[in-house]
């Protein structure tokens, strides 16, 4: 569609930006205000400058939470993401089937994320949970409140329960917008449903899995309150991701300027990561 | 003679043909209903894949439903698919007791707050998004949208900070106005693409007819898009009933949020399973009656009205 050039649409925005400025803009500014200071009380600060920043790089148990992050989000993505698809194929597309199966998958996007935890805290349990007495059944001795390996696993389940029907549901609605003609001129070419799927539906279905890698990768990557409530982030440090142990220190520790710094380079993290995802897809894109 | 074998190689080659055809027709009627068979194959495969997911999916959820009518002795004594001893004292308990049933009131007053607050802001703006070219507009969109990869975690404090200072701390607008930063982003991305999907002609042949933009934009765009708002609702709804980080913070008494109240079962004397599990459920009907209502349209919306 073309667009008019008329700066008066500003006007229109203006509200947007206030209200997402004062919630962003302001937290932001005392956050940078915080990562140069050492803060003992509210009357008593010093400018260190970029200590705050040179600690944080160095300290090794943010490091390993970054890798322990980094090896969740790109583990959860490598499920999700193919079975998000495979269920969306799955789907029935008309009918009463059709709304039912769409209501039943996306029960869990509706589900306050410390519920979530919840049921996974109950469900995991040997004593009182289905899957923790199912695993004791088969003969593995499974605890996620004292195995680390246990507790990542729980874990990733967990987040595949809660998101892979994102997923689904994004790939459902881009196959949704695919005209019955694709479909006739491939029967008409008896093409296989591997070449169907290969050459019609994951073309169709990019810019979807574009919106769906990026919104998983950001919200895994920020994930707090599902493992927060399932493991505490332990046994020891198994599941401690970093917006764990970014609380443990703004809150816990209340070591506002290291936590302060953290949270910048956190930020800056996500941004380019999400900015290097989003620049290669499309390149790919449009190299085709 | 010449002209004889020239007819007979005509006929000859138009036999061939037609033989060629017929013999390529022939067979294709087996291939084709055995590609329909395929197809049907398929489709039956794709059912039981599909309820097999479902179970998996349900059991957890089924498993809390159970939980919450069993009374903690039979919880504690071993597992069973149905409760032996049928209870809805885990119920009674939470509409018997204010401080319970207050938290689902606070968490529908800031979740409906917030679902009001991000349509009006965000109404207009996604109509000057889609129909105006303005400077910085590329810049604006991008920046919003990078509201939507801040970790709440990083805001946690200056919010508490900042909602203090002005006031606000511990009521149900602090909330509102928390997650509208992520919220009003999301909300203008989905209204931008339905918005977008409506020919410029309707507003120009409007306001020929008179209508100022005001008049316009409420009798008749709104009604155009109605769906696209019905769909950002839902997920305004969705992510502001989700969270808790944002919402415990930012409150103490009089607005906390339902999932805030539930580690109270934590006691001395151990965990109360079944009013856990029964405020768990309770947590999750709201969701279900929201997507039931938008159910014809969520496909659409899921592709952020790109479709």
């Amino acid at each position: 569609m073309t667009k008019v050039e008329n700066n008066k649409a500003w006007w229109l925005v203006l509200p947007v930006f206030l209200i997402v400025a004062f919630s962003a803009i302001i937290p932001l500014m005392t956050v940078v205000n915080y990562s140069v200071q050492d803060i003992f009380d509210p009357y008593t600060r010093y400018f260190v400058g970029t200590e705050w920043f040179k600690q944080v790089m160095t300290d090794s148990r943010l490091h390993d939470a970054l890798i322990r992050q980094f090896i969740y989000s790109f583990t959860i993505l490598a499920i999700e993401i193919p079975l998000g698809i495979a269920v969306a194929l799955m789907m029935p597309t008309k009918g009463r089937g059709a709304s039912l199966a769409l209501i039943l998958v996306a029960i869990p996007l509706l589900i306050p994320w410390n519920v979530v935890g919840t049921i996974w805290q109950i469900f995991g349990r040997a004593d009182i949970g289905l899957f923790g007495a199912m695993m004791a059944e088969l003969g593995i001795n499974y605890n996620y409140a004292s195995e680390p390996m246990h507790a990542w696993l729980t874990v990733v389940l967990m987040d595949v329960w809660h998101w892979t029907p994102l997923v689904a549901l994004l790939c459902y609605s881009g196959l949704r917008a695919i005209p019955e003609v694709y479909y006739q001129a491939a029967r008409i070419d008896k093409a296989s449903r591997w070449a169907v799927f290969r050459y019609i539906q994951l073309p169709k279905l990019t810019n979807v899995l574009i919106i769906g890698v990026l919104l998983r990768f950001m919200d895994s990557f920020m994930i707090y309150t599902e493992p927060f409530v399932l493991t505490g982030g332990g046994p020891g440090t198994s599941t401690t991701f970093l917006s764990q142990s970014l609380v443990q220190q703004a809150i816990g520790q209340f070591d506002l300027g290291p936590a302060a710094a953290f949270s910048l380079v956190y930020f800056l993290i996500i941004l380019l990561v999400c900015w290097v995802f989003y620049t290669t897809i499309m390149n790919m894109q449009k190299d085709k | 003679m010449s002209n004889e074998t020239t007819i007979a190689g005509r006929t000859n080659q138009n036999e061939t043909i037609a033989e060629a055809t017929y013999t390529q027709t022939a067979p294709q009627q087996p291939v084709f209903s055995q590609a329909e068979r395929k197809a049907k194959y398929a489709t039956w495969r794709g059912r039981i894949g599909l309820t097999v997911y479902l179970i998996l999916l349900l059991m957890p959820i089924y498993w809390l439903i159970n939980m919450s009518f069993k009374t903690n002795t039979e919880i504690l004594s071993g597992l069973s698919f149905f409760p032996q001893d049928f209870t809805l004292e885990n119920y009674a308990k939470i509409f018997g007791d204010a401080t319970w049933y207050m938290g689902y009131v606070n968490s529908m007053i800031y979740v409906s707050m917030n679902m009001v607050i991000s349509l009006i802001v965000a109404l207009p703006a996604a109509y000057a998004f889609s129909r105006y070219k303005f400077v910085g507009d590329k810049h604006m969109f991008f920046w919003l949208l990078s509201n939507r990869m801040a970790p709440p975690a990083v805001f946690l404090l200056p919010f508490f900070q900042l909602y203090s200072s002005v006031g606000l701390f511990d009521t149900h607008i602090a909330v509102a106005l928390a997650h509208c930063l992520f919220n009003v982003p999301l909300a203008v991305w989905i209204l931008e693409g339905f918005m977008s999907g409506v020919p410029r002609e309707i507003d120009e042949t409007a306001y020929i007819d008179g209508y100022s933009f005001p008049k316009f934009f409420v009798k008749i765009f709104i009604p155009l898009i109605r769906s696209g708002i019905g769909v950002t609702a839902f997920f305004c709804f969705m992510f502001s009933w989700v969270e808790l980080l944002l919402a415990r913070t930012l409150t103490s008494v009089d607005a906390k949020p339902i999932g805030a109240i539930m580690t109270r079962t934590v006691s001395a004397s151990g965990m109360d399973w079944g009013l856990l599990a029964a405020a768990g459920v309770l947590t999750i009907i709201p969701g279900i009656l929201v997507v039931y209502f938008v159910r014809n349209h969520v496909a659409k919306g899921f592709a952020l009205g790109r479709v």
